[in-house]
């Protein structure tokens, strides 16, 4: 930035560029990581030189598997439950455009409903309120907790995606509907052929947004007895007898896998924006 | 008052349907605590992250280059991470590094209790949204408007507080709006550390009543109509605030 300028008179000056020097991450940044991860345990290792116990790096390292497939586990519901949230989320979305308005009507409170509802009371909700198990035709289909988790999870992603496909669908221009019925197309080949080809390209970045805030979400399955990563920590440093140099280390690389996983879809969407923006 | 508390003892001998925050006097002051720790969460959260947010946008515009990257780096960090991950790594690992203060009971406490530790890692968690919702605000505002501030004398510092930041307020306030209101909802992740809010002060009274059902409709009838009076409060506020040729 040239700070110089500013002392300039702003009368005729050619109009300058915004900086635009976002955060990103580059290949030095991680030695920069790694060497501030070894300063900061050289003196955590002089003082657990105890000689019963091992280094800190050593007992992540013997633990870094079981936490990693914690980790593969939370991705896999995240995935189920977006999946499940986006087909619910997409037909009550859908419905909040219907011309019937009783329609309308059921499908806006539900999505409001299930908007305004933190998300850790609805998996609480769906936890507690589901059966364990449920009999069709006389075959019992048990319900494990996991499954009740991705449930719980997809309320309010169903909700999320509820909104964002009614944004996209009136965001469009109204001529686009115009048009199409002057054509004599059926409102539903209006919807299907017109409508909404148009609206996946606005729809994507505030899909993929929703998927990394569901991603981070899946923590809180913890909290419900799911044994995700970060149960899995904590089992792992109640093993190791509750060692407090051990928890900066183990919850800092909870919070590493995360932002491995959830920062290049964060780019990524920004990205897409950008490149779907329309210019006018 | 008091009979209208009956009438539900009543409604339970009559239908089960037990709600016992109403006429049970112990059960309802739980209730009450804990709907105004929830506030108080809140609104503490709620404070603190728009200073962060103000401050954060303010850095992020600063001439020195290393500012800019560590405020970048702050914002990438808390929201690329589980809130939740976070409020764990406060709550038990930076406050493991904490000294310990004797309690009066001849035991030793750590020095930042939960709900501390609750609002100081949500606010960091909203905060971070807030400094890129205030910094797209200001980036809002025309240069022509900083120019002319310029030419009349202002400083920088000046220029922020009475020039940029009223304006950009007004563009930022949609977005800050939504993101005020997702922090009311993450409040309840204070559950987890235990913090007497709502949640927990209900899974303390279903624990003893056996009434999930009605425990668990009652507590999300109670956080929609809280986020529904926050939401209109910011229309209220977006309303008054409103500059006729300025902003969408």
């Amino acid at each position: 930035m040239n700070n110089s300028n500013h002392k300039i008179m702003p009368v005729m000056m050619a109009p300058r560029p915004r900086p635009d020097d976002r955060f990103q991450l580059q290949s030095w940044h991680g030695y920069v990581l790694a060497a501030i991860c070894v300063a900061a345990g050289v003196p955590a290792a002089f003082a657990a030189t105890d000689p019963g116990q091992a280094g800190m790096f050593e007992t992540l390292l013997r633990w870094m598997p079981l936490l990693l497939k914690g980790f593969i586990f939370n991705i896999v519901i995240s995935i189920s439950a977006m999946a499940v949230g986006t087909l619910v989320g997409a037909a009550l979305g859908l419905g909040q455009i219907s011309l019937n308005p009783f329609v309308q009507k059921i499908a806006w409170i539900v999505t409001q409903f299930f908007r305004n509802a933190p998300w850790l009371v609805l998996l609480f909700f769906a936890m507690f309120l589901l059966p364990f198990e449920v009999k069709v035709f006389g075959l019992t289909i048990p319900l494990p907790d996991w499954l009740k988790a991705i449930l719980g999870l997809s309320l309010p992603v169903m909700a999320n995606v509820s909104e964002i496909v009614r944004g996209a669908i009136q965001s469009l221009p109204s001529g686009q509907w115009e048009a199409a019925e002057s054509l004599a197309f059926s409102r539903t080949q209006v919807l299907w052929r017109i409508i909404l080809p148009q609206c996946v390209k606005r729809m994507l970045p505030p899909w993929m947004n929703l998927y990394s805030i569901l991603t981070m979400a899946t923590v809180l399955a913890s909290i419900v007895g799911v044994s995700e990563v970060m149960t899995l920590t904590g089992q792992a440093l109640a093993a190791e007898g509750g060692r407090s140099d051990l928890l900066i280390p183990f919850y800092s690389f909870v919070l590493l896998l995360f932002f491995a996983y959830c920062y290049p879809i964060a780019r990524w969407t920004v990205r897409l924006e950008k490149k779907f923006s329309v210019i006018t | 008052m008091d009979a209208f508390f009956e009438w539900f003892r009543v409604l339970y001998d009559e239908t089960g349907i037990n709600l016992p925050f109403l006429y049970d006097s112990y059960d309802r002051n739980r209730m009450i605590d804990g709907f105004f720790m929830t506030i108080k969460l809140s609104v503490v959260c709620l404070f603190f992250s728009i200073i962060i947010g103000i401050i954060g946008a303010w850095l992020q515009n600063s001439p020195f280059k290393w500012t800019r990257r560590i405020m970048n780096g702050y914002i990438q960090l808390f929201r690329n991470t589980p809130p939740l991950v976070q409020l764990y790594f406060f709550y038990f690992a930076i406050s493991s590094l904490l000294p310990t203060m004797s309690n009066g009971y001849g035991g030793q406490q750590p020095i930042l209790g939960g709900f501390a530790w609750a609002a100081i890692s949500l606010s960091f968690f909203a905060g971070a949204f807030n400094v890129e919702i205030f910094r797209s605000g200001i980036e809002a505002v025309p240069d022509s408007t900083i120019e002319a501030a310029e030419a009349l004398g202002f400083s920088r510092l000046t220029i922020y507080l009475h020039i940029t930041l009223p304006l950009a307020i007004r563009v930022a306030l949609p977005a800050l709006n939504n993101n005020l209101v997702n922090l009311v909802k993450t409040t309840t992740l204070a559950y987890a550390i235990a913090v007497p809010e709502m949640l927990y002060e209900a899974n303390q009274i279903w624990s003893d009543n056996v009434n999930v059902t009605e425990m668990m409709v009652f507590l999300l009838l109670t956080y929609f109509v809280l986020v529904g009076v926050l939401v209109w409060v910011m229309h209220r506020w977006e309303k008054r605030l409103k500059i006729p040729g300025f902003g969408a």
